[in-house]
């Protein structure tokens, strides 16, 4: 193996997905000769995602021929950390990306701000409930930015992708339609809202008619053609039913090809290497300041490339493994609860209701876009008063139909035998009849849910895997628990033929098999206290200042929603600060 | 780039649409009748399709095809309800998957230690999808020679077929060499994949198990069918490689 020295860049971008795209165009905008590092191959819509090819279930959604080919790597998992851990050998739970575009390319596209409250969950939980209401071992924190400061970049990023969506708070000003509990924003969404499926029109009616307050998904899926800020042209979403786990051939949801790399590719000061694997950040002898990254490329020749700024942009899980690879941050002891990096690792609990209508209620479950229906946010967050709950967190409820994908989405009613005669007959009766209530619920960071290094299992490169210690807790349970009851009373309204409940109950461990989300969160997380925060609110290492790490490693906690739009905002908001602040006077900002 | 796409859509759809009127009338059920799949290795008469039959395995011996065959004939019969895994080529497209990634775990993380562990965590197996069922097919032939009077499995009754494949899921039969229930699980997920993928993969032959259920396939352009309560979607599926049958 040879090892190769690149000539020196201003800043190396360490995964091209959606963060890596924003970086790229923000900091070639200020004037920087920008790298960015991807391990996997370059994608584009043409000839990667094109019709017919991409409609190809079994290729596609089942096997995974976008996501990260675990056969090199994957994570670890265990319940505890008395437990030895195994690996995460198919995909199931989460899926990863790889690739240009990353995740960026193969998520639904359901574009959420987070809640005031979200960022300031601590606080806002101390003030309304007193400490005490926080119980003991979880690890609570805000975020160190405000909502106020995000709005912009929530707002900017919204412009970019062409979200689609009702407004429900216009600059303090509650808006029929939309979400009445959202934040402020200064504008409306760029798109109106997709149409919603027939499935959707029968939640909105009948959560309405409780009470509660339904509005339509915003999508980040183009509800007609549009031209974003950089020029990008956007076609209309066709409701194909293809959309989470594939690229989409109609150029409608925001992806950073869709989106920001038509332009940011044609800048000369920007360079894409693809199939280039880093394995470290480069730290200088005294520790203090990384001095570039090493990385192998696709024939396997080691290179080592410097830099004098450092971004890590990959997912979330990547992000955390390559600071504890690299030595950068304390590592976090559960033990003794000291040390941050792999600390607050967060996750999301799901749950859903089946309904299955009779013969004059088709729902054609296939026409679906990733982010079309309903929702509604009245028990998501603080939104509503917790204190005689007794629990911390919420959830988002929502009909919205992905698709109709029968290999993977197909839904009978429960106590259906699962083959057989009596199988193929209710597959025939309830395919065309068949819908869903969801829920996607927070989960809060715990002192013994984190990651770190797996002592047994290697990548293909001989580097130790990232281990996973993660189980439900109570806290969690009794938020989904509160939330089926919610769910149950609105499909019960939307008077459906059959209903199969499907939430998890207090007892029931961490199954890694069935998919869930891949909104894992945390293990680099942002603050105001170097203590309890790896890096500052602005997306900076407090150790090591000429590294910044975006994603959603840095929430210190998940929320009910979908966190592509704050990861987003946030890279925005660090862009923001390096541009103004940081290349005036590189050192530590906070 | 938004044009070339839509070129290349309106040209698959047209292509699509000229092969209507000369694959004749709607039938009774209201699909199209008559096309061939692209997929199948024999173009036969109008009389029922004969997958399964045709088709000369690749990865499985003659007693093991014998075993798949009968085995997806169970798990997803012939009836009046609609095709079978049989007619709907079932059988050819899991000899197509044990040669291709799936059987050999191309995309699994199958490096050792393999530690036994918990149900919640996935397949922590060492052998390959394609091993266990080579290792599984010849577990339970051996299994119900010893228990059904010396008959094979593909050679038993349906209802003991059935009592088998319970015994596999339950775990009520077990195996030293291979776990029986992983080999159930792989059979049944491939079984169903075949049925419902897209026919260029070799099974789901004319798309009958689409058909049958209403999944329209590739058709993938439903801008005008979103707000449409109480109307069925009307047309018959696609595949990726065009209309079927």
């Amino acid at each position: 193996m040879a090892t190769i020295k690149k000539p020196s860049v201003d800043a190396v971008l360490v995964g091209f997905g959606w963060t890596g795209a924003i970086m790229g165009m923000e900091l070639t905008a200020a004037g920087l000769q920008v790298l960015a590092l991807e391990r996997g191959e370059n994608r584009d819509t043409v000839p990667d995602f094109a019709y017919p090819r991409i409609t190809d279930e079994l290729s596609y959604g089942i096997r995974g021929k976008l996501f990260q080919n675990l056969s090199k790597e994957t994570v670890t998992v265990r319940h505890t950390p008395a437990d030895l851990a195994v690996p995460y050998r198919q995909h199931g739970s989460f899926l990863l990306g790889d690739g240009v575009g990353g995740a960026g390319v193969h998520w639904n596209g359901h574009h959420w701000r987070a809640l005031p409250a979200d960022l300031r969950l601590r606080s806002t939980y101390e003030e309304r409930y007193g400490k005490k209401f926080i119980p003991e071992g979880m690890n609570l924190q805000d975020f160190g930015v405000t909502y106020d400061e995000l709005e912009p970049h929530f707002d900017q990023f919204e412009k970019i992708c062409g979200t689609s969506g009702k407004a429900g708070n216009l600059r303090g000003d509650i808006q029929a339609g939309g979400n009445p509990f959202e934040g402020w924003r200064s504008n409306e969404f760029p798109l109106p809202p997709l149409a919603s499926p027939n499935s959707a029109v029968l939640f909105e009616k009948a959560a309405r008619e409780l009470g509660f307050h339904p509005f339509p998904q915003a999508a980040a899926n183009a509800s007609r053609a549009y031209t974003n800020p950089h020029g990008a042209q956007l076609g209309p979403c066709n409701f194909c039913g293809f959309c989470e786990r594939y690229g989409c051939y109609m150029y409608a949801k925001a992806s950073p090809q869709t989106t920001l790399l038509p332009t940011l590719m044609k800048r000369s000061n920007f360079e894409l290497r693809t199939r280039s694997h880093v394995q470290r950040v480069l730290m200088s002898a005294d520790g203090k300041r990384a001095t570039g990254v090493l990385y192998i490329d696709a024939q396997g020749n080691e290179v080592e490339q410097p830099a004098d700024l450092v971004v890590l942009c990959a997912y979330q899980m990547h992000n955390v493994r390559l600071l504890l690879l690299s030595n950068i941050g304390k590592k976090y002891d559960p033990a003794t609860g000291e040390g941050v990096v792999g600390r607050n690792y967060a996750y999301q609990l799901n749950g859903g209701a089946a309904l299955h209508f009779d013969k004059e209620q088709p729902m054609n479950p296939f026409v679906g876009s990733g982010a079309s229906g309903h929702a509604m946010d009245d028990f998501d967050g603080d939104n509503f008063d917790h204190g005689p709950l007794g629990f911390v967190g919420g959830a988002t409820i929502n009909c919205i139909n992905t698709g109709g994908r029968p290999i993977q989405q197909l839904s009978l009613p429960a106590g259906t035998p699962t083959w057989g005669a009596a199988w193929k007959k209710a597959a025939k009766e309830n395919y065309v009849y068949q819908t869903s209530v969801g829920s996607q619920g927070s989960v809060m960071s715990y002192r013994d849910n984190y990651l770190d290094l797996d002592p047994t299992y290697k990548d293909q490169f001989g580097q130790p895997l990232l281990r996973m210690t993660f189980d439900w807790k109570d806290n969690d349970m009794a938020m989904t628990a509160f939330i089926g009851g919610k769910v149950e009373q609105i499909a019960k309204a939307m008077n459906p033929k059959h209903i199969s409940m499907g939430f998890k109950k207090k007892g029931e461990h961490y199954d890694v098999r069935p998919y869930q989300s891949t909104h894992n969160t945390g293990g680099a997380v942002m603050g105001t206290d170097p203590k309890t925060s790896v890096i500052n609110r602005y997306l900076q290492s407090w150790d090591v200042p000429n590294v910044f790490v975006m994603g959603a490693s840095a929430f210190p906690q998940n929320f009910g929603y979908n966190p592509t739009a704050v990861v987003g905002a946030l890279a925005y908001w660090s862009a923001k600060a390096i541009r103004e602040r940081y290349l005036k006077s590189p050192g530590a900002l906070a | 780039m938004t044009d070339a796409t839509n070129t290349g859509r309106r040209g698959f759809l047209r292509r699509s649409i000229a092969i209507v009127p000369a694959a004749g009338a709607l039938t009774a059920t209201g699909f199209i009748a008559g096309q061939q799949s692209a997929g199948a290795a024999e173009p036969s008469a109008s009389a029922p399709p004969a997958a399964g039959k045709a088709y000369t395995p690749v990865y499985f011996h003659p007693e093991e095809w014998a075993f798949i065959k009968a085995a997806v004939a169970r798990l997803i019969p012939s009836d009046d309800t609609g095709p079978g895994a049989i007619e709907a080529g079932v059988p050819e497209f899991i000899d197509r998957q044990m040669e291709g990634g799936f059987g050999q775990a191309s995309l699994w993380y199958m490096q050792g230690p393999f530690v036994p562990s918990s149900p919640l965590f996935g397949y922590q197996g060492k052998m390959l999808p394609r091993e266990v069922y080579r290792a599984g097919i010849a577990a339970t032939d051996a299994w119900c020679k010893q228990n059904k009077a010396g008959k094979r499995f593909a050679d038993l009754d349906a209802a003991t077929q059935d009592e088998v494949l319970k015994g596999l899921e339950g775990e009520t039969i077990r195996f030293a060499d291979v776990g029986g229930k992983d080999f159930f699980g792989f059979l049944l997920q491939n079984t169903k994949e075949g049925y419902f993928s897209d026919p260029i993969h070799g099974g789901n032959k004319d798309a009958v198990a689409w058909k049958m259920i209403g999944f329209p396939g590739a058709r993938a352009d439903f801008l005008d069918w979103v707000d449409k309560p109480g109307v069925r979607y009307p047309l018959p599926p696609v595949s990726i490689a065009g209309p079927q049958g």
